[in-house]
């Protein structure tokens, strides 16, 4: 199976873990990622503003892009980029006036009325290839390693672009649950990170942080895992602060879902890209025998 | 809240223009405070976000001005998601955000952050905070 894949500007740069491993245990699981030709950054937040439409373009033309390649579906690894794509395709399926506009407005480019679906990678596991046949390919299986799976907010808000429940999803558990992993069932798991005000309002967001990773560790998580780039900083950064502000808290790795999965998929530490983490995981996976 | 009995003229210009950017109805609301139990942010405000819809409600632009609240304002959706209205919040705090953005008044200064920290930020994190908070 071959499919389209948005990368977006983070996983070109910060995250290229992200990128890498995503294609690679992909690959081991028969799915090839195509990256779209001439893509744009998605704009990372959706617009709420009803009275106007320029921050859809972006989003809209990446979408334009792919039903130009063919495909009904675009597949994206980051979580923001996903919820970006997925509300603006709403907007375009389901209000015809703003459709019009926005198609009239690009005129250079082919008409689109919101046929390609922006599906995140966690979606084609769980509904094209199914944990079941996961499970069957893993080499490697994650026993002994406790993984807190923690899903942010734009994998599953707003309601109509959640990939599983809003309150109760289970999507990155079964995921940890096929490559045998244990998912740690912790009540931050849906709680934000303090997002984008990290720039605006670092030490809020430390406190965020804190909460969601204390929570992580009282339930004996080993590891954190995650699928948005932000996300991923805003926890990972700044831990060594926390340390020293927090008595019986000590650093936690934070993974991309990616990444355990190919690791379980038998593709060794390298191609996990274990190195770009901000905090390095492998001596803990070392210490559980898994590298 | 402490409800004070005030000699102010309501703007109901800003109660119509809040509607028309956010496309929600601010009469829906019904002062539960779901919203602010639930978000993430709101152990930094000074207003809570149900304060917030309450004045703007009531057309207090100036008080909703005043405050840092809808800056802090992170669009997780968990009010939005949660509320037994149906009002959605985040978009009410966007449009609120928007009224001040428009009038080519900036909230951050790429400028005022440390080099260091451009350099470390991850580029969607730029990105959002440029468009959440810039004109």
């Amino acid at each position: 199976m071959e499919l389209h894949y948005y990368p977006g500007c983070t996983l070109k740069t910060k995250s290229k873990n992200l990128e890498d491993s995503a294609i690679a245990a992909m690959a081991a699981l028969g799915v090839k990622l195509v990256e779209l030709p001439r893509w744009n950054c998605c704009g990372t937040v959706y617009s709420m503003a009803d009275d106007e439409l320029v921050h859809q373009l972006a989003p809209v033309r990446n979408l334009i892009r792919a039903q130009d390649e063919g495909g009904d579906r675009l597949v994206t690894m980051c979580s923001f980029c996903y919820n970006t794509l997925q509300r603006a395709n709403i907007l375009v399926r389901e209000d015809q006036e703003k459709r019009h506009t926005l198609n009239t407005f690009m005129e250079e480019e082919s008409d689109y009325d919101g046929g390609v679906e922006p599906v995140h990678l966690l979606q084609v596991l769980r509904d094209d290839i199914g944990w079941g046949r996961i499970a069957e390919q893993v080499k490697l299986p994650l026993h002994e390693l406790k993984a807190a799976p923690y899903y942010g907010c734009t994998l599953l808000r707003p309601q109509e672009a959640a990939i599983d429940s809003v309150e109760r999803p289970t999507i990155l558990k079964d995921m940890l649950s096929a490559i045998g992993a244990d998912a740690v069932d912790f009540p931050y798991a849906t709680e934000c990170c303090g997002s984008f005000q990290v720039v605006t309002n670092p030490d809020f967001v430390l406190d965020c942080a804190g909460n969601i990773l204390s929570s992580a560790l009282r339930r004996g998580a080993d590891v954190m895992v995650n699928s948005c780039p932000l996300c991923d900083y805003n926890l990972s950064h700044r831990q060594a602060e926390l340390v020293k502000r927090y008595s019986g808290f000590h650093e936690i790795p934070v993974l991309y879902f990616t990444q355990l999965l190919a690791l379980a998929l038998g593709l060794g530490p390298d191609a996990c890209r274990f190195d770009l983490n901000y905090i390095d995981p492998r001596p803990l996976l070392q210490s559980k025998g898994l590298i | 809240m402490r409800v004070e009995i005030s000699p102010r003229r309501l703007n109901s210009d800003f109660v119509k223009k809040v509607e028309e950017i956010s496309g929600e109805t601010l009469p829906s609301c019904y002062q539960c405070g779901k919203c602010s139990a639930g978000c993430p942010m709101s152990f930094a405000m000074d207003l809570l976000p149900n304060q917030v819809i309450r004045l703007a409600q009531l057309g207090l632009e100036e008080d909703i001005a005043r405050s840092r609240t809808i800056w802090l304002c992170a669009s997780c959706l968990t009010c939005a998601c949660r509320c037994p209205r149906g009002v959605d919040l985040a978009r009410i705090m966007e449009a609120l955000r928007l009224l001040t953005l428009r009038r080519n008044e900036d909230y951050v200064e790429l400028a005022r952050i440390p080099k260091e920290t451009l350099a470390e930020l991850p580029q969607l994190a730029l990105v959002s905070s440029m468009r959440k908070f810039t004109a």
